[in-house]
């Protein structure tokens, strides 16, 4: 009965934050609507017995994403609302809720129309870690698997993650007055925000 | 009455298509984005319920690799929409198409 109203009350929040994102015309309140969104995601994942992963959930998305969103918002200063009502390309609208609609009906029909949903052999690995009497806990065994099945992907996703880190800097970084020459001296870098926040950027 | 694998892969996939409808109906490129990480957190909250479902440790591994991979992918699309507003203060993502050689 716990688990039930846990479910609902994370899922209506799951579901109210992501009709949030895409309906506020303000880029600051869809952040936030993704906060509660992937907090919600967290709620049910500790439901399901991942607690690593709702505990990196919360640190990595709710803390470290969002306000990287946040940052951008506020350092490109387009926190002002959006006119949502113009529509540029017409019946672009009605045609993207259509194939959403369509996208969530053959999903749901997918799901919900086969006798049992989920097939497939259990893992051979053994159990995961469940409840307070499990031997081992879920940190510890998604520890054990990361460094010796997945050890060769954990490491690639070190070398992804550095060339993330250069790359932001090469793209973001502000061009230096010698390089500027070579863009083409039309005035276009020099625009409101090029200077203050590409400093704070660099 | 506890809720079974099946609630969580509905509740993924409706996560997911209003995941997809958002990015095909907004215009502003940083809330398209977060209409990814939203299709991102469903299609994490499917492997976490197979996971449990299966009794596989491999599906919740994959999750981190996908959040791993999800930031990754957020800093390097972010820096790129700083590079492209700084240009272009206000341009939606129509305006990319400038970007064209």
């Amino acid at each position: 009965m716990v688990e039930l109203i846990v479910f609902l009350i994370a899922g209506t929040i799951v579901l109210g934050g992501a009709f949030g994102v895409i309906l506020n015309s303000n880029p600051v309140h869809a952040a936030l609507s993704l906060v509660a969104t992937l907090f919600g995601v967290a709620v049910l994942f500790i439901a399901q017995d991942a607690h690593f992963l709702a505990a990196i959930q919360v640190i990595v998305y709710a803390g470290a994403i969002v306000v990287l969103f946040l940052f951008v918002i506020m350092l490109l200063g387009v926190d002002q609302a959006e006119q949502l009502e113009v529509e540029p390309l017409t019946a672009q609208r009605p045609v993207a809720i259509l194939a959403g609609v369509v996208l969530a009906g053959f999903t749901l029909v997918a799901l919900l129309a086969g006798g049992s949903t989920i097939t497939g052999q259990k893992s051979v690995r053994g159990d995961i870690a469940r409840g307070e009497d499990a031997v081992i806990t879920n940190v510890d065994q998604i520890g054990r698997v990361l460094f010796t099945d997945y050890v060769l992907a954990f490491e690639i996703t070190a070398v992804l993650l550095t060339i993330a880190v250069v790359g932001s800097v090469v793209l973001a970084r502000k061009l230096h007055s010698n390089e500027r020459s070579l863009v083409g001296d039309d005035g276009e870098t020099t625009t409101p925000f090029a200077d203050e926040p590409g400093e704070a950027v660099r | 009455m506890a809720p079974t694998d099946t609630w969580y892969l509905v509740l993924a996939a409706l996560l997911f298509a209003i995941g997809a409808v958002g990015l095909l109906v907004r215009r502003n490129p940083l809330v398209m984005f977060m209409c990814i990480e939203l299709m991102l957190n469903a299609v994490n909250l499917t492997f976490v319920s197979f996971a449990s479902a299966l009794d596989d440790i491999g599906g919740q591994v994959v999750v981190f690799f996908v959040l791993v991979v999800a930031a990754a992918e957020v800093v390097v699309g972010l820096a790129i929409i700083v590079a492209v507003m700084r240009r272009q203060p206000g341009a939606t993502a129509d305006d990319v198409a400038v970007l064209r050689g």
